[in-house]
This record gives structure tokens, sequence and C-alpha cells, in this order.
């Protein structure tokens, strides 16, 4: 656990968040009158920026460490116009990528402007119609840009309020708004928001802190609201980023290294040269190709003959040796935090229990793989791609182009899904690429091999932990060390007197790294709450009594018992090959807690039978979108927890298919029971990630009272089966 | 090189000029334009480019255009009729069945092609039959509330 190396400083704050490097820019700057009347007048509402949360909210945001370094700039977060129309149209760089924010931002608009959700259109993530937004990650966009957004439509009634006052020549007071209009009772008279908007040309800038409606008094928030374009998606008519064309557009294809960090040594491209309309572009180590239909793109590919020089590189069986070996110590430039004296505290505990876990490295595998669709217009670059964060790949492709960002606009459409693994701009880089030099707009769609390949992956780890208990069952002492995987979630939640937790960064990790669901939190809370189980069984005690009782948070208490109570914990009855675990958390704001049924079958295959799961995201926006996103969270933990793991070798990935490559199907879903505790007293926060934390070490902690045996690795079933062997 | 010239689609003859060679999934997102039937993975494992070829399910990606002959191909696009959802739609739509939504045509034309040989289907036999479709954003609890909503709604109508 000591210092092996004497590297360099690492160059980063918190690993998995090495997105976030760049420096926030605002580059909001536009003539507000000139614009507004491109818009043919009416009110804009423009949004303060502030650095966001709560200070409650902000404590509670572990992983949101980085943005305080980086506070997000005290400019415009988001705006909201009014058109002559009666049109309600919100412009932000959030985006969409299945986690249902159109729908649960429109309501928080529509609740707050008092005018019915269908009056409420979103624009999302068009650097050149939204303000700057650092990205759609890390559970932020409920608890900060929903918030905003309700300032900015508390904000926007009153100036309709004061308008319809001014019109009437009344008092304020005396009117109210409903339904997109504003109201006197009195004098049962009514303007609607299109009439107050029309021959305006008004532009607002609130400050933070606008008044909000208490969540107690949410009338179109706090319910299931449908789906925002719900039709275009069972109809096939939403155009994803893979289904858009523009005239004379070519189909690229990338000829890929043999390798990672591969360089090109020659290329033969005589073959391809006769292929009619095809053009092959190769720029350093680059080499692609574009042509007019995809058949044609991929037979140039394969056609040309391309010579790599790859260095020999480490694979699975050496990874974690190589991680440990090669982490810098916590102290310095990593994670470190530590109360009292762990080593004494330890040392003198009448129980200790001290394990390895190992994490291996997996992919987010969206079922829409990278696409962008590039097209250039004089020195001028228009993208559209699937990204969490649309500007930050403005910036890449501002870099890659050596261009000012201002000449550069992305386009982000509805996306087939991401779980924090499209934060980069690969796709939109190699698309942009192979557009100039073809000339002409290019299409670039990754294949399932690219993606599982040449996408970034969640980092793989080790994680060490010694812990001592009394036998009172109180937690004594509390180490722990994560090497590499992140320090998401590494504090402990319980109490312990005496603890030492580390994150130790590996600066030159194997494979690509980057963010996923939840981050790290998922590693740390398999390792934190198997290890937890190992204690309570030390001294004797149900695993839930042993939790209760080191539990300080009031929250996560009811969410332990919420779940027990739904899932009956204490009347479980032991049957041959069937077990039952649980285990809960804290993250981002969410509390969660998961009980678990497993069956083992004698070959090791396991069976997840039911999974109940109680969650606490503080006061709920859209009950059913959360169901969706608990239930789907836990769906996909299960990949993760029993079967995902990259295999690879000398800068290859080994299983780069579905086929090889396990991920959750129907057959592997349990019965899954979501309880929702409403916290209307509490601030909001996203549930995109913290459901999943919960599912692996439940499962885990099921296994091992279904047949004693404690898997400390995940995937825990490697293959499908448990290594009953090992 | 053998020359694919029309194919025959949601119910109309439609003109073009393939390669046989070329993938059904690519010859009708690229050259029809219905671009509602996705690409997942191109190797039969997602299931996201399900079409029907005389109301079997197929994987588009891995289907032959040239193999398609005169069989009538049904995609996403021409499930609606007259401006009204197909009940398997409604039924999706209505449960939500869906976050991403990449996956809910071939989850909606597996299911349409499902129900029809297997009008009343128990539980395991939804999933048996479902579990070549992914959902990588796990709504298959969802998923299979729909089905059985759908199930319901056909029960006794010839759709
Ligand atoms: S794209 Fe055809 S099965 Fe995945
Ligand atoms: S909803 Fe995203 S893959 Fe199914």
């Amino acid at each position: 656990m000591s210092a092996k190396t004497t590297l360099p400083p690492p160059p980063e704050v918190e690993l998995e968040r090495y997105e976030l490097r760049e420096t926030p820019r605002y580059r909001f700057a536009f003539d507000r009158r000139g614009f507004l009347q491109s818009l043919g007048g009416g009110i804009a509402i423009l949004l303060a920026a502030r650095s966001a949360l709560p200070a409650a909210a902000q404590a509670a945001q572990e992983s949101g460490q980085a943005f305080e370094r980086h506070p997000i700039p005290q400019a415009i977060d988001a705006w909201l116009h009014i058109a002559p129309s009666g049109a309600v149209t919100v412009f932000t760089g959030k985006v969409e990528v299945g986690q249902n924010i159109r729908t649960s931002l429109s309501q928080a608009v529509a609740d707050e402007l008092r005018v019915p959700m269908s009056a409420v259109t979103m624009v999302m993530g068009d650097t050149a119609r939204v303000p700057f937004d650092m990205g759609t990650f890390g559970s932020r966009t409920t608890p900060q840009m929903g918030t905003e957004l309700r300032r900015a439509s508390a904000a926007a009634r009153n100036v309709l309020l004061n308008l319809a006052a001014k019109r009437w020549g009344c008092g304020c007071d005396v009117l109210h708004a409903a339904g997109g209009a504003v109201h006197d009772p009195a004098k049962h008279r009514s303007l609607t928001y299109g009439e107050l908007a029309q021959g305006e040309l008004l532009a607002e800038t609130i400050p933070a802190h606008e008044p909000t409606t208490p969540a107690a008094e949410w009338t179109v928030a706090g319910a299931p609201a449908p789906k925002v374009n719900g039709r275009d998606f069972v109809t096939g008519k939403h155009r994803y980023t893979p289904d858009l064309k523009l005239p004379g557009m070519l189909y690229g294809k990338v000829v890929r290294p043999s390798a990672f960090g591969a360089t090109l040594v020659a290329a033969d491209v005589s073959a391809v040269q006769a292929m009619p309309g095809v053009h092959v572009i190769r720029d350093g180590d680059f080499l692609g190709v574009a042509a007019p239909d995809l058949l044609t793109a991929e037979r140039a590919a394969a056609a040309v003959k391309a010579t790599w020089h790859a260095q020999p590189q480490i694979s699975n069986a050496g990874l974690f040796g190589f991680l440990t070996a090669h982490a810098r110590p916590g102290r310095e430039g990593g994670v470190h935090s530590s109360e009292g004296d762990v080593a004494a505290a330890l040392a003198a505990a009448p129980h200790r229990v001290e394990a390895t876990y190992h994490i291996a490295y997996i992919q987010h595998c969206p079922l829409e793989p990278r696409a962008a669709l590039a097209v250039w217009n004089g020195g001028r670059l228009t993208v559209w791609t699937g990204t969490q964060r649309p500007f930050g790949v403005q910036e890449q492709l501002a870099q890659a182009f050596r261009m000012p960002e201002a000449d550069v606009r992305v386009l982000m459409p509805d996306t087939g899904s991401a779980y924090g693994g499209k934060h980069t701009g690969e796709c939109a880089v190699e698309a942009a690429r192979l557009a100039r030099g073809a000339g002409k707009p290019v299409h670039l769609l990754w294949t399932r091999e690219e993606e599982f390949t040449w996408a970034y992956f969640r980092p793989a780890g080790v994680i060490e932990i010694k812990a001592g208990v009394n036998p009172d069952g109180r937690l004594a002492a509390w180490e722990m060390h994560n090497y590499n995987s992140g320090p998401a979630a590494l504090n402990t939640m319980y109490t312990v007197p005496h603890k030492l937790e580390e994150f130790h960064p590996v600066p030159n990790a194997p494979l690509r790294q980057g963010s996923y669901r939840s981050l790290a939190a998922c590693a740390n809370h398999f390792a934190r709450e198997s290890h937890m189980d190992d204690l309570a069984h030390a001294v004797g005690l149900d695993p839930l009594d042993f939790r209760l009782k080191n539990c300080a948070h009031p929250r996560l208490h009811d969410v332990y018992l919420a779940a027990a109570k739904q899932f009956n914990w204490q009347g479980r009855r032991k049957r041959p090959r069937h077990g039952f675990g649980l285990a809960g958390g804290i993250e981002k704001g969410g509390h969660v807690a998961a009980c678990a049924e497993v069956r083992v079958e004698p070959d090791g295959e396991v069976r997840i039978l039911r999974v109940v799961e109680a969650f606490d995201c503080g006061a709920i926006v859209n009950p059913n979108g959360l169901r969706n996103q608990i239930a789907g969270g836990l769906t996909m933990g299960i990949g993760g927890a029993l079967y995902e793991a990259i295999e690879f070798a000398d800068g290859k990935i080994l299983n780069p298919t579905f086929a090889r490559y396990r991920v959750p199907r129907f057959r592997d879903q349990p019965q899954i029971d979501v309880v929702l505790v409403n916290r209307k007293d509490e601030p909001s926060f996203g549930a995109g990630e913290t459901p999943i934390v919960g599912l692996a070490p439940a499962v885990g902690n099921a296994i091992f009272d279904a047949i004693a045996l404690r898997r400390r690795d995940l995937p825990m079933a490697p293959g499908g089966k448990l290594p009953l062997t090992a | 090189m053998a020359r694919v010239t029309h194919l025959n689609v949601n119910g109309a003859r439609r003109a073009l000029d393939v390669d046989a060679d070329a993938k059904l999934l690519w010859v009708l997102r690229d050259s029809l334009d219905l671009t509602g039937t996705k690409f997942g993975c191109g190797e039969g494992q997602c299931a996201a480019c399900t079409v029907l070829l005389d109301g079997t399910p197929r994987h588009a990606c891995l289907t032959r255009v040239g193999e398609v002959g005169d069989r009538q191909v049904t995609t996403i696009e021409g499930l609606e009729q007259n401006g009204r959802l197909h009940p398997v739609q409604a039924a999706f739509l209505e449960v939500e069945a869906m976050q991403c939504a990449y996956c809910t045509s071939g989850m909606i034309l597996g299911t349409v092609a499902f129900l029809r040989r297997n009008p009343h289907p128990t539980d395991p036999e939804i999933v048996a039959a479902m579990d070549g479709h992914l959902c990588r954003c796990g709504t298959y609890d969802r998923i299979l509330a729909a089905v059985k909503l759908a199930a319901s709604r056909l029960d006794g109508s010839a759709a």
C-alpha cells in the first residue's frame, strides 16, 4: 500500500472526471434585442447562472467536487421565450439520452409557468442556440437545471402578471396566472400569454434566488407525465443521429489501427483508387474512406492495405497487479481522508475482516453506437452527434481543426442512450475529418466492434478493505483503498471512529477509461457492502440490524426499512440454494437500499429472482419516469454484477461483440419492486445513476447466503457461472 | 454483380437499384429512407433491426436484399394505419415501455409477429420469445407489461 513509484504529479483531480479538465467558458454573446426580433418578438427570460446547488445538496454531492474547482460561470444557464403565439420555448444545453429529461424539465416549466405541457418546447444541446453547458452527467440535471428552469419560469410568470397589471391599470396582487393566461377574477377578464407577449420586445435577465413553487404545491410536476414526443418513438419517426441525411452525403469508414496506440507505417490504396466515387483520407495515423453508399465504403476500407506498428501491451491476466503496482499514494494527488488512529484501532479490534476486491473493465454498450454527420461550409463546420457534452465536442472539434469554436456548431438529436459513455466526440472528429477530405458531408456510424474497442471503458480497479468491529456490533475501524476505479462514494456512510479512505489513481492505466453510470460508486459500494456483510456475520448480527446499528443517516435508515418491509426481510425463509442479501448506499443526493433473492443452480448459474429497491431522491418530479430509471438501473446493474468484463491483450479487445460480451436480457430480468420514498421537503436529485449501486452487493450477499461462497470480483459469475471450485 | 431493382415494402412496390449483396437494413435505411429500422450490432444479437418478411421476424442486418424477392417487407413505418397506431404501438406508448427508445421499433415488430403466432401468451412464453431483443436501458419489465396489454387488446381481433 506504500508508494511504489516516483512518478511526476498526476495531471488530473479526479480520474473519471478527466473530461472536465477544460475550463468552462461563457460565450453567449448575442445582441439580445436583435435576437428577440429575429424570433418575432415576445418575451425572453435569461437565467443568470449561479454555482448551482443549495448547500445541503452540494455537501451530498461528493463526486461533484470538480465543480467547486471549476465553478459554473456566472453567466446565462438557460433561457426561455414566450412568443406572441403563446408558444413557450426553453433553451438548454442539457440533452436527452433516454433519462427522460425532455419530459421532466417540460413538466417543471409547465408547472411554474402555469401552462399545459403541450405548450412547452425544449430546444436542447444545439451549441448555436443554447447557452453553454458543461454537459449532462453526474445526475445534475434535476437538481440544477430543473431548479433553474423553475426560477426562469417563475420570473416569466411575474413578468406576465406585471404586463397584465399595466394594461389593466390594476395591482398585480389581484391577478393570478393559470392555464396559459393571466386572470382578473373580480373583473372577469383574462389575457393569454400570447396576447401579453404581442408587441413586446422584452429581454430580462433574472438574478439567482427567484422564489419558486414548493413541491407540495406542484400540479404538473410530481405526477406521471407521458413522454414528450412518445409517439415519434413507437412509429420510428424520431431521427437519431444515424438516421440523419444531407444531400450529396457520403458514408464514411475509418480504417482502424491493428492495436491501441499503433502508428501507421504505410498504406497501399491502389485497389481503392479504381473504385468510383471513393475518397481516401490519410492524416497522420488517421486513415479512412468515404463513398457514395455504405457497402462501397466497407469494401473500400477492406481494400486498403495498411501496415501498422504496435507495441506489446498488457492483457487481462496482468491487469490487477499492474494497477496496484502503478498506483500513486492517495495522499499525493489522489483522494485521501482519515479520522482517528486507524492502525491502532484495527490492532485492538476483537473482530477483523480483511479482503481485496477486483473490478473488471466494462463497456457502456449504448444500443445506438456512436454516430456523426459532418458538413463543412466554407470555414465553418456543423456536426450532428449523440453526445452528453455538445459544448465539449464543439471544443474538441475546434482544437482538432485549429479553428475558432464560434465556427463550429454541434447539434445533439435525442440519442439512443449513453450511460456516461458519450462524453467525448471521437466519432464527430472522424466524420469531420472525412468530410473535409472528401469535400462533401459525411455520415459515420460506428460498428458494434468499434464501439466495444474505440469507446472509453469504465475503469477497472482493485479495492482493499481492512475493518474491525466490536462485539456489540459497532464498527471500530475502517481502512479502504481504491486503486484506479475512482473516488465516487469512497467514504463510508456508516459511523466509524477511526477510518482511513484513499483513492489511488493509476496514471497509465492500460485501457482508455472514462465516466460510467454512477462512476466508481458501483465498485466502492460493492466492496463496502460485501465487507459489511462479512462483518455482520463475524459478530453474529442480522445484516440489516448490523447496518442500522452503524448508520446515523436518517434517510438511509428510512430506505433500509422501506426496502426490508416490502421485501419481507424479517420473514425470509431459508431454502436450499436460495439466498437473501441486502445493501444500501448514498450517492449524488440519492439514498438507496436494495434487497435481493437469488437461486444458485448446482452448475453455478445465478438466477436473480427478486429485487426490492427503496429510493429517496428528495421531492419526486415524475414518478413514472423515476420508476423506469430505477428499474433500468437495476437491470443494467445485473450485467456489471454478474457477467460483463472486457477481455483484452496486446492492445486488442478480444470480445467485441454481444455474442461474446453478455449483457442482461429478458431472461435475466428479476421481479423488480420499486419503493419510492417521496421527500417533498428535500430538494430533488437525479435518478439516472444512484439506483444502480445497490444491486451488485445485494446480489453478492445473497449468493453468500445461498451457498456460503463470497465473491469479491465484479463480475461475480464470468461466463454466466460462479467459479464454484475456486 | 447482381442488382435488386424493386422491393415490396409496407404494401407498396418500391423501385430501387442496389447490389444484391447489400443488407436489407441498409437498403431500407439508406435507399428508401425508412430509418425506423435500427442498427445495433450487425451480428443478429440485438434485434433492433427486426423487420417482418411475409409476417416472419427477420434480422435485417443479416438479410441480403437479394434473398427478399417478392416477399412483403413490413417495417415500423408500416404499422400505423390511417394515422391510427397499431395496438402494439399503442400499448408500448401507454405503458411507456422505453427510455431511449432505440430498441423500440424492433421490440414492437417482434411483438406483432409473436402475438400473431401466440395470441394468449404466458409470461415465460413472452420472455422466451423476446429474449433475442436487447434493451440496454433495461426496460424489460415495461416491455413485458406492454406485450401483455397488447395481447389483451388484440384478443379476438384479427390484427
Ligand atoms: S442490428 Fe441486427 S440484430 Fe443487432
Ligand atoms: S430503451 Fe434504450 S435500449 Fe431499450
